[in-house]
């Protein structure tokens, strides 16, 4: 048994590494989106496969019920973006915006983004999933800047201080989090080992975790982009190239969440510790009110779904922060809509950006008239990310705010009224992109329209039907949460 | 512990929150990397004596990365660039020195107030370069929100990096410091190339940040 999950668990890590490397060498230019697109498939096959067969939790390694779900997720997306990918590279380099050398970087560092992304997922030790996140920063850092123009150059410069200041403090809050292990499981690895950390909890002194946990909320809060320090954010989405803004909202935003998770629950298992939640909640219920609002008078379309990413992760963090089995399960549940619809959106964007040639959101009207495939893919994505029903995200936004109102009916009332605040925003931006009179080019599209459809295919199901195996597998890991 | 071994570790520790002082008061570009040079210097003595005194034999390794990479390398890259891009002879308007010297007098005196009740129970001197290494971050992060220009923040960070090194060496016996401070070497040397690479200058005729506002996404 054993033997085969850490076969696989390699495999996860391995095989974008190794084609991270062969991708930076490889010059043709049709195969390596091809290779791409085959060596994520490989990686989310092998992920999958961890749901069966896991190795036994190592000093470095480990698989357990709640990571599995972020790496199974993680890898789909990933593999449905690199088939994406493959079509609207391809158009970018017919029209000159990348050059072959920049394809050749591009290609590479999307393969090490998704070889961090896992093994920051897997990683049992904290200081690993560290460097592992940094890599990630690192590497989104450079692709949001890979255009050069001077919008991209000042999206990746401000996205590089916060989240260089972020990684930094998460730093910090690491060593903390050391000390206050090492004093009681002693000196070397086994104090770095997170299953370790949650196990020996109890025994920690409650004032270090306290300084520690406020480092690492405010480091990793500033990659998860909540306010406010999510200044980063809407640049990096709106400047890179569109299958970044789509791996950022559904991938990256997700694994940054997923370390302050890991946090929280060596925080709830010590009793004199405060409690993390009151923070996330505020923390997340800041980011939804203020998002929720921007979302109006913004002109660039990746910005305001940028924008309409913080909310979604202020939703999430709110969840999680009020915790319990209920608003766990709903927080995971919603964790994996918003992936899957926020990049489906991103696929469509994408390529209406690139049919209309721009990203400002006057020039682009009547898709359904003059795109209707494009068109009508958004009016179901944004439908779906608005929270309509019967879309998924309906059903998770109602579980949390129902939830919240038994125990905090003021907190819910906010909560509830943002989210009517940001419905009407996207639905306002909706008629004017979608309906009306056509502008701008109609030139056919040539790109696959597969994995976006795909995207919002899962998303109408989970609305409809959720398959009971999966929820009785969420709420088994909400249930584990703490 | 020997009263001399950790007089000697405070001395550099010390050293280090007296030279992030001396950063904020840099007005020339020369000035700036020079005193980061003596910033990371510093840092390197620092790491190794704890090497010495902790009989860890792995953090020579970090102090070697911390006096090649930080105190010589890298200040070597950054004075080619400043007079690359002609900024070596320019005087950088800081914002009321006196004013940001005080707020720094008052980061340092918070972090010494939050970090040694904490750290009590760590011993003498995981407690000291814990509150030094706490100040030397947030006078880091004030030189980084002070600074308009984008080499001084890149400086602001590296100091803030070294802070970190500082933390982590003093954490007795913490595992993977050596990766971390080669992960953290490499996102440094990246972004000094990035800034020479991505030719600001080139794209926006200046280094100065104020102008990149210009050209923000958000334009009606």
């Amino acid at each position: 048994m054993s033997g085969g999950g850490s076969f696989f668990v390699g495999a996860v890590l391995i095989i974008p590494a190794v084609s991270a490397g062969l991708l930076a060498v490889l010059p043709d230019n049709r195969a390596t989106a091809r290779l791409n697109a085959l060596a994520a498939f490989l990686t989310f096959v092998a992920a999958t496969v961890l749901f069966w067969e896991r190795p036994a939790a190592g000093h470095f390694l480990i698989v357990d019920d709640l990571n599995v779900v972020f790496i199974v997720l993680s890898t789909f997306v990933g593999f449905t973006t690199s088939v994406f990918s493959g079509s609207y590279i391809a158009h970018e380099l017919e029209t000159g915006r990348l050059t072959p050398i920049y394809l050749r970087f591009y290609h590479a560092m999307y393969q090490t983004l998704m070889f961090a992304m896992n093994l920051a997922l897997l990683s049992n030790n904290v200081g690993l999933m560290w460097v592992a996140i940094e890599l990630a920063t690192l590497t989104t850092v450079l692709m949001v800047g890979i255009y050069r123009t001077p919008a991209a150059l000042e999206a990746a410069w401000k996205y590089f201080l916060l989240g260089s200041v972020g990684i930094a403090f998460a730093l910090f809050g690491t060593i903390l989090v050391y000390l206050a292990a090492h004093a009681v499981v002693g000196e070397g690895l086994d104090a770095m080992t997170w299953s370790v950390l949650v196990k020996r909890s109890p025994e920690f002194d409650p004032a270090l975790l306290n300084l520690a946990f406020l480092f690492l909320l405010l480091g990793y809060g500033t990659k998860v982009g909540l306010v406010p320090l999510h200044a980063w954010l809407p640049d990096a989405h709106a400047e890179g190239p569109t299958p970044i803004s789509a791996v950022l909202s559904g991938l990256l935003l997700n694994v940054a969440l997923f370390a302050v998770l890991r946090f929280k629950s060596v925080m709830s298992a010590n009793p004199g510790a405060f409690a993390p939640g009151p923070l996330m909640v505020s923390l997340g219920l800041l980011s939804v009110v203020f998002a929720s609002f921007m979302l109006y008078r913004r002109h660039d379309i990746k910005r305001m779904f940028g924008y309409s990413s913080i909310e979604h992760m202020g939703i999430i963090t709110f969840a999680f922060g009020m915790g319990g089995p209920l608003a766990n399960f709903a927080a995971l549940l919603h964790m994996t809509l918003h992936s899957l619809t926020k990049s489906g959106i991103f696929f469509c964007v994408g390529n209406i950006a690139q049919v209309k040639g721009t990203q400002n959101m006057r020039d682009i009207r009547g898709l359904t008239v003059s795109h209707p495939v494009l068109g009508w893919g958004l009016v179901l994505g944004v439908a779906a990310i608005a929270g309509l029903p019967p879309m998924g995200i309906f059903m998770t936004e109602f579980l949390i705010v129902s939830t919240t109102f038994a125990r905090s009916p003021l907190l819910a009332v906010t909560l509830g009224l943002s989210l009517l605040v940001a419905f009407g925003a996207l639905l306002l931006r909706l008629n004017g992109l979608a309906f009306g009179d056509p502008h701008g080019s109609r030139e056919p599209v040539r790109a696959s329209f597969v994995p976006m459809f795909a995207h919002f295919a899962l998303v109408i199901a989970a609305g409809i039907w959720l398959p009971p195996a999966l929820v009785a597998w969420f709420q088994h890991v909400a249930g584990l949460l703490r | 512990m020997d009263p001399l071994a950790l007089d000697v570790a405070h001395l550099f520790a010390g050293g280090l929150v007296l030279v992030s002082f001396m950063l904020l008061y840099q007005d020339r570009m020369t000035g700036l990397v020079n005193t980061f040079a003596l910033h990371a210097l510093v840092v390197s003595l620092s790491v190794a004596w704890q090497a010495h005194i902790q009989h860890a034999p792995h953090l020579y390794i970090t102090a070697a990365i911390a006096l090649i990479v930080k105190a010589i390398i890298i200040p070597l890259a950054l004075h080619r660039i400043i007079v690359q891009l002609g900024i070596h002879r320019t005087i950088e308007t800081v914002v009321g020195i006196g004013q940001t010297m005080l707020a720094g007098i008052g980061l340092v005196a918070l972090s010494i107030m939050v970090m040694l009740p904490i750290t009590a129970k760590a011993g003498t001197l995981t407690q000291q370069d814990l509150a030094f290494a706490l100040a030397v971050l947030l006078l880091g992060l004030l030189m980084m929100i002070s600074r308009r220009n984008a080499v001084s923040q890149v400086i602001g960070f590296m100091s803030i990096e070294n802070g970190l090194i500082l933390a982590a060496t003093g954490a007795k016996g913490m595992p993977l410091v050596v990766e971390i401070s080669v992960a953290f070497s490499i996102l440094i040397a990246l972004i000094v190339i990035g800034v020479f690479l991505f030719r600001i200058r080139e794209s926006f005729d200046t280094v100065d940040i104020h102008a990149l506002h210009e050209y923000r996404g958000e334009q009606p």
